[in-house]
């Protein structure tokens, strides 16, 4: 069988038949900015700032989209093509209020990224004014309209990736808005907040609500862990400063691929909470106070054993926590067959 | 059911044609299209019946609601048959002289005729109106003869005849074949030849295939789609019909825009007796062959017109387009092989099957065969739909059939294609209509509107116009289309205001070439074609507006001073008359005189002086 072949910037590339050509510089490490792509999705060709020059070609092809073919000529950096990314950029910096000074995601923006690779300033035209107020009515997330490049990956994470159907384009031409059932705030909508879109969009449309005047996710150290809520495992990044997670983004393995539900993205917080217990506490005379390990333990083994001495091992039941590891988990099932010698063992993640 | 047989379709035709010439009987063909409908014809319809019963006439003439006859700008009008006569703008008040002049003694009513512009005589024949005598209705053969409600007038006038002989004596590679021969191309605009289009879905094997049609008209100044489904209807099922044969397919939808309720009503009445009589549905005439229709109707956004973001509207998703490929005849409505044709195109099938490709091909150019249907409007005098071969010239159809300019004023320019299309201007009149040759002088084919401008025109204001058409019909997801032809708008808006800066022109060209570059779909490939075109033929009216800040059209009040030329005036008073806030001075035997402070350019004065004495 004779191997498909197409040429990138003059050099020959082997394809097989159905990758765009993006997926084939992607594979050979050749850069070709994007704005819309989002991996396992079906590319949209929105954001237009993948186009390539491809000879014979009537105008520049969206390389997302373009299946690559035999003997096909491509050029990903041609005088055209910047001129043609450049001038789309302009058009993106100039349509709102991309002031990277106050904004979270600077630092981690692919817009802020493209617009200093290809010198766009956006001062060619005259910046739009905000044409809709943020929505900020929920908890966990700002939806910052005057940031946003209507890029649709959110629409695809919410469709493609969780299938919740919550977001779409609405209204036409340059009023088109990302919004939720008829433009209703989030919180009143089919939203599950998962935070699928906030982990996928590329500029500062999406961000932490508690993200403001907190350090970027650029100044973070990402630390690899899995998810404490619950059995399915998800892996996760924790995004860390000054010993204290910042955010939460979910990692590219499996069992989840990147997504992770409301609790996993939005319930970090009590990892620094400061409300969090940090030593024993016993109630004495209706009041609880703090004790030390050593008494607390000795209260719990007494009160254990009168329990099962008076009323039988079986009264006594053993709820485990989804916080723990596996190995914690092994050892208190353990702890209660063997040592107080009942079955009554349970854990959260059931319920 | 017993199924209908080409011995039956034939014997319907022969008694539709022994209707027609029963001698001592008239018809009267009363148009009913919704131009006319809007003008009154239900109710002249109504007074006819009232007084011809007056009259005992009954036995004697028959009154046929038609669809649209064509020259709208006439309506409601009527056209007497086999007396050969013509009524335009007829009112209730008229309908009582018709019928005793006309009806009882034989006279026909002069007043009512049509009047020529150049003229002023009065045509008694409607076969010697040149606006009809110069057309060559093929596509519209049925216009203005048939009640589109009736499928016995559609069967008499030859209807579904095309589809019998397709059906029972022809294969499906035969049909696609035959439509190769005819050299028909896509009337939609885009002039891709039809029988190509239907041999890459014949290729494609699936359960499922679909047929649709294209009723999703929306360029300003269109309305020939609506006009074939008001007026003949059958057709374009016929043509669908035919085509489902073509590629095996089962189910077909006509995507129909809501904003044409008479239309959906009769195709739905078409649909339905189309099934009664086995000519839709199940085993189609015993053949064995089945295929079905359904109509859905459109909410009225533009880019629904493409054929992408068409199938996803069916879906029940948000009209957007996607990218292409996978192309509609490999995966097209619900993944499916699919393909789409426009109203006009499939309208033109059923002919084609019954007289052959080469009959279809023997009219033409070398590249672009047939006819071709448009909607005239704008500056010009006989408004209304026509019907040309391909290769007449634009002169002609401005002149000859539109009957020239009102007012005695000067041609400027005529708009083809719409907002994806361009103006040509005076001196490229004599350009032909064909595919290649139009878009040599910078406009497309287009679907059909043809929109006729006067020296009174801003070429400028109508680049913007159909610029602020694009950018709020544009579905919003691509960048160049959304982001792009609104700093088009922008500039041509500031320009129009006369704040056009030096780079504008350079800043517009550099957009153009970018959005067209690059753009997601045909919308905002096809964007900048307006604005490119008026700074192809009429770049010195961009000058005018930015460095003069002057309109030399007078359309842009913010650049425009009216003065009355004194030596022209005529002391008439017409002016001040119509000045609505009392900015022109004049008294008796005087010229007047216009006080700049308090006009507001509304420009009344100006349309009002038959001197030209203001400027």
């Amino acid at each position: 069988m004779s191997t498909l072949e197409l040429t990138i910037n003059g050099k020959g590339y082997a394809f097989t038949q159905g990758e765009t050509i993006l997926d084939v510089a992607c594979r050979n490490d050749i850069v070709i900015p994007t704005l819309c792509h989002l991996k396992n999705t079906t590319p949209t060709g929105a954001c237009r700032m993948c186009v390539v020059e491809v000879k014979g070609a009537r105008s520049l092809v969206a390389s997302c989209t373009v299946p690559a073919s035999a003997g096909m000529e491509v050029q990903t950096e041609s005088p055209s093509v910047v001129k043609s990314r450049k001038m789309n950029l302009e058009l993106l910096l100039s349509s709102g209020s991309h002031d990277c000074l106050l904004c979270p995601a600077s630092g981690d923006c692919r817009l802020q990224d493209l617009a200093f690779k290809y010198n766009a300033t956006g001062k060619r035209f005259e910046r739009t004014k905000p044409k809709y107020s943020p929505d900020v009515s929920n908890p966990f997330l700002i939806r910052d309209f005057s940031k946003c490049i209507l890029c649709g990956r959110c629409v695809q994470a919410c469709k493609d990736v969780q299938v919740n159907n919550a977001i779409d384009y609405g209204y036409r031409g340059s009023d088109a808005k990302i919004i939720a059932k008829c433009d209703l705030p989030l919180g009143d909508s089919d939203c599950v907040f998962c935070g699928e879109c906030l982990q996928v969009c590329p500029v500062g449309a999406l961000t932490l609500k508690k993200a403001r005047q907190k350090p970027r996710i650029c100044e973070t150290e990402a630390v690899r862990t899995t998810c404490a809520y619950c059995g399915v495992g998800c892996q996760m990044n924790l995004h860390v400063k000054d010993n204290v997670v910042q955010m939460v983004t979910g990692a590219d393995a499996v069992p989840n691929h990147g997504s992770l539900c409301v609790k996993g993205r939005f319930g970090m917080q009590f990892i620094n909470s400061p409300e969090r217990l940090t030593t024993p506490l016993i109630r004495k005379d209706g009041e609880l106070v703090p004790a030390e390990w050593d008494e607390a333990l000795g209260l719990v083994a007494e009160k254990l054993g009168t329990y099962k001495a008076e009323n039988g091992a079986d009264s006594i039941g053993v709820l485990a926590s989804a916080r723990c590891t596996n190995e914690e988990n092994y050892l208190f099932q353990k702890f209660a067959r063997a040592v107080i010698g009942t079955n009554n063992v349970d854990h959260c993640a059931r319920y | 059911m017993t199924h209908i047989t080409p011995t039956k379709l034939e014997a319907m035709r022969k008694e539709y044609a022994a209707r027609l010439t029963q001698p001592h009987i008239r018809h009267l063909f009363i148009c009913g299209g919704t131009g006319c409908h809007a003008t009154g014809s239900l109710k002249v319809k109504d007074a006819l019946h009232e007084e011809i019963a007056k009259h005992g006439l009954e036995e004697k003439v028959r009154v046929v609601e038609t669809g649209c006859n064509g020259f709208c700008a006439l309506g409601p009008l009527m056209v007497v048959h086999p007396d050969n006569v013509f009524y335009q703008k007829m009112t209730v008040d008229d309908v009582a002289e018709i019928v005793s002049e006309h009806l009882v003694h034989e006279k026909p009513v002069e007043r009512l005729m049509y009047k020529d512009p150049q003229s002023k005589k009065r045509v008694p024949l409607f076969s010697d109106i040149p606006f009809f005598a110069l057309q060559k209705p093929w596509t519209l053969r049925n216009k203005g003869i048939i009640n589109p409600e009736s499928i016995e007038d559609y069967i008499g006038r030859e209807g579904y005849m095309g589809l019998s002989k397709v059906l029972l004596e022809m294969e499906p590679s035969q049909i696609i074949d035959e439509m190769k021969a005819s050299g028909i191309r896509g009337r939609g605009g885009a002039g891709f030849p039809t029988g190509m289009k239907w041999s890459f879905a014949a290729q494609n094997d699936s359960d499922i295939k679909y047929v649709l049609c294209n009723a999703d008209e929306g360029d300003p100044g269109a309305f020939m789609d609506r006009s074939i489904l008001e007026a003949d209807p059958h057709a374009v099922l016929e043509g669908m019909t035919i085509a489902a044969r073509a590629i095996n397919a089962t189910e077909g939808y006509i995507y129909c825009r809501s904003e044409y309720p008479l239309a959906i009503k009769r195709v739905q009445i078409a649909i339905d007796q189309a099934r009664s009589l086995g000519l839709l549905g199940e085993n189609i005439m015993g053949t064995g062959f089945s295929f079905d229709i359904s109509i859905y109707q459109g909410a009225g956004a533009f880019v629904c017109g493409e054929e992408t973001a068409l199938m996803r509207s069916i879906e029940g998703k948000r009209g957007m387009p996607i990218p292409r490929p996978p192309f509609p005849a490999a995966q097209g409505l619900w993944k499916k092989p699919t393909i789409l044709n426009n109203v006009e195109t499939l309208a033109n099938v059923g002919q084609i099957m019954l007289n052959g490709g080469k009959w279809y091909s023997s009219v033409g150019t070398e590249n672009s065969k047939g006819t071709k249907v448009f909607a005239l409007s704008g500056d010009v005098n006989n408004i209304g739909l026509v019907e040309v071969p391909m290769g007449t010239s634009l002169r002609s159809i401005v002149y000859d059939i539109g009957g020239g300019i009102p007012k005695k004023r000067k041609l400027k320019a005529v708009q083809l294609g719409g907002p994806s299309g361009g103006c040509i201007p005076e001196d490229h009149m004599d350009v032909v209509v064909d595919y290649e040759e139009i878009a040599k002088v910078g406009a497309i084919m287009g679907s059909g509107g043809v929109i006729v401008m006067d020296d009174k025109t801003c070429m400028v204001d109508m680049a913007r116009f159909f610029l602020e058409f694009i950018q709020e019909e544009s579905c919003g997801k691509c960048t160049p289309c959304r982001e792009g032809t609104r700093r088009q708008l922008e500039i041509l808006e500031r320009i129009c205001e006369g704040h056009g800066k030096p780079e504008d022109i350079t800043l517009i060209e550099e957009l153009s070439e970018m959005i067209t570059a690059s753009a997601l779909c045909g919308l905002g490939q096809t964007a900048s074609n307006p604005v490119l075109s008026v700074l192809r033929h009429f770049r010195n009216e961009f000058e005018a507006h930015i460095f003069d800040k002057k309109c030399p059209a007078k359309r842009c009040p913010a650049l425009v001073e009216f003065k009355v030329i004194d030596e022209r005036c005529k002391k008439c008073g017409k002016c001040a008359a119509v000045c609505p806030v009392g900015a022109v001075e004049w008294q008796k035997k005087e010229v007047a005189k216009i006080n700049t402070e308090a006009c507001v350019q509304c420009m009344s004065c100006y349309s009002a002086c038959p001197f030209d004495a203001i400027d």
